[in-house]
């Protein structure tokens, strides 16, 4: 495979959480605000790149019956760096996203990347599809916050967007919409994805 | 911080459910939901781990984190003590009792990477719970869990007979479910609310 299908792949065909059911739970926790979930996205982006550029560096020396701990070890210090990172410069995002921050660490995504892809490739290959998987995932937090935060707050990024004739949706801002949300994505996507297959 | 225990305890298994309200241990539970027998299987084990390893993490944090002024590797100690103590307990069962070893061994090494278990640590820092407060705290969410996965496990027996359409089979659907539940859960928001 080039780049560039390695890319395209874990981004779309393969998607992390459509395709695999992978890192759910902070995706459906961070939704009901688009700027949570991007930092959360981005987050994500940054512990995946470089966990699997690492971990595919180090693959011929890590022992395999260790193995996931060592991972789990690599991936826990590059989210450290994100949550102290956070903590930093927006420390607000930081408090919203309370816990989730520090769950990044056992995001299956990564577990799952660095397993099925970084163990056995090269580390600029891992680091692409390390991205792509990130992206893939970011992805499907920002459509689903879109939506979270459009018709639960009226707003854009904060920006109000509806007016004041506009009742907000309260259902969307709590825990079953993000459910229905990703239930509903998951079933569009399954759609096309067989449409294409078809034609 | 003052909060009835027994108030806690509700709350963590209903108003408060980690799986319904904070969406943690998700993967799992959709991918070992299908039969009854499994998740009970699988949920006990959680709640047994989760009770354990929240009481460890709260020696480990208050006992030899906070003293030693390296709060900030928690991430990396809390998962540490979780993993340990699941390849401890695997361990000690297939001494003690092949038959149990069997049913459950399966599943401990799925609980290491249960975030839920690693989410229930890190509430119980945010939300500065006392030793008691915390494993209450611990205990009721992994009831909560093992609850809700045997709810879902319930359902889907059922509807596994009925018609759905090809694009929602299998995760859609089960995510519809959880949906579904999580709004009846909002029901009990009377008895108590933890933040």
């Amino acid at each position: 495979m080039t780049k560039k299908q390695i890319f395209i792949n874990s981004l779309y065909h393969e998607n992390a959480v459509w395709r695999q059911i992978l890192g759910i739970c902070s995706a459906l926790a961070v939704t009901n605000q688009l700027m949570n979930s991007l930092v959360m996205g981005l987050g994500v982006v940054f512990t995946l790149a470089f966990s699997c550029f690492t971990i595919s560096l180090l693959r011929n020396y890590i022992p395999a019956r260790i193995r996931m701990m060592v991972q789990v070890l690599i991936i826990a210090s590059y989210v450290i760096i994100v949550d102290l990172f956070l903590k930093a410069f927006l420390p607000d995002i930081s408090k919203a996203l309370g816990p989730y921050v520090g769950l990044i660490i056992t995001n299956c995504i990564i577990m799952g990347r660095a397993e099925a892809f970084a163990m056995k490739n090269t580390p600029l290959n891992s680091a692409i599809d390390g991205i792509g998987a990130g992206l893939g995932y970011a992805f499907v937090l920002l459509i689903i916050a879109f939506f979270r935060e459009l018709f639960g707050f009226g707003t854009f990024f904060g920006f109000q967007i509806l007016g004041h004739w506009w009742t907000k949706w309260s259902i969307m801002v709590m825990a079953p919409s993000a459910f229905f949300m990703l239930a509903l994505l998951m079933w569009f996507v399954y759609n096309v994805q067989m449409k294409n297959k078809k034609d | 911080m003052e909060l009835n225990v027994f108030i806690l305890f509700m709350a963590a298994i209903f108003t408060s459910n980690i799986l319904l309200t904070n969406f943690l241990g998700m993967c799992s539970y959709l991918s070992v939901s299908r039969q009854i027998e499994s998740s009970l299987g699988l949920g006990f084990a959680v709640f047994f781990v989760m009770t354990c390893t929240t009481a460890l993490n709260y020696v480990v944090y208050y006992f030899v984190l906070v003293p030693l002024d390296i709060v900030y590797l928690q991430y990396i100690i809390f998962i540490i003590v979780i993993a340990a103590f699941v390849q401890l307990i695997e361990m000690v069962i297939e001494r003690l009792s092949p038959v149990l070893y069997y049913s459950l061994g399966i599943f401990l090494p799925l609980i290491t990477v249960n975030c839920a278990i690693l989410g229930v640590s890190l509430f119980m820092v945010i939300r500065n719970y006392s030793f008691i407060q915390s494993v209450t705290f611990g205990a009721g969410s992994g009831i909560g869990w093992l609850l809700a996965i045997l709810a879902l496990a319930g359902i889907r027996q059922k509807v596994n007979d009925t018609f759905v359409p090809a694009g929602l089979r299998g995760a859609g659907l089960s995510l519809i479910i959880t949906g579904i539940m999580a709004l009846g859960f909002i029901g009990f928001s009377g008895i108590a609310v933890i933040q």
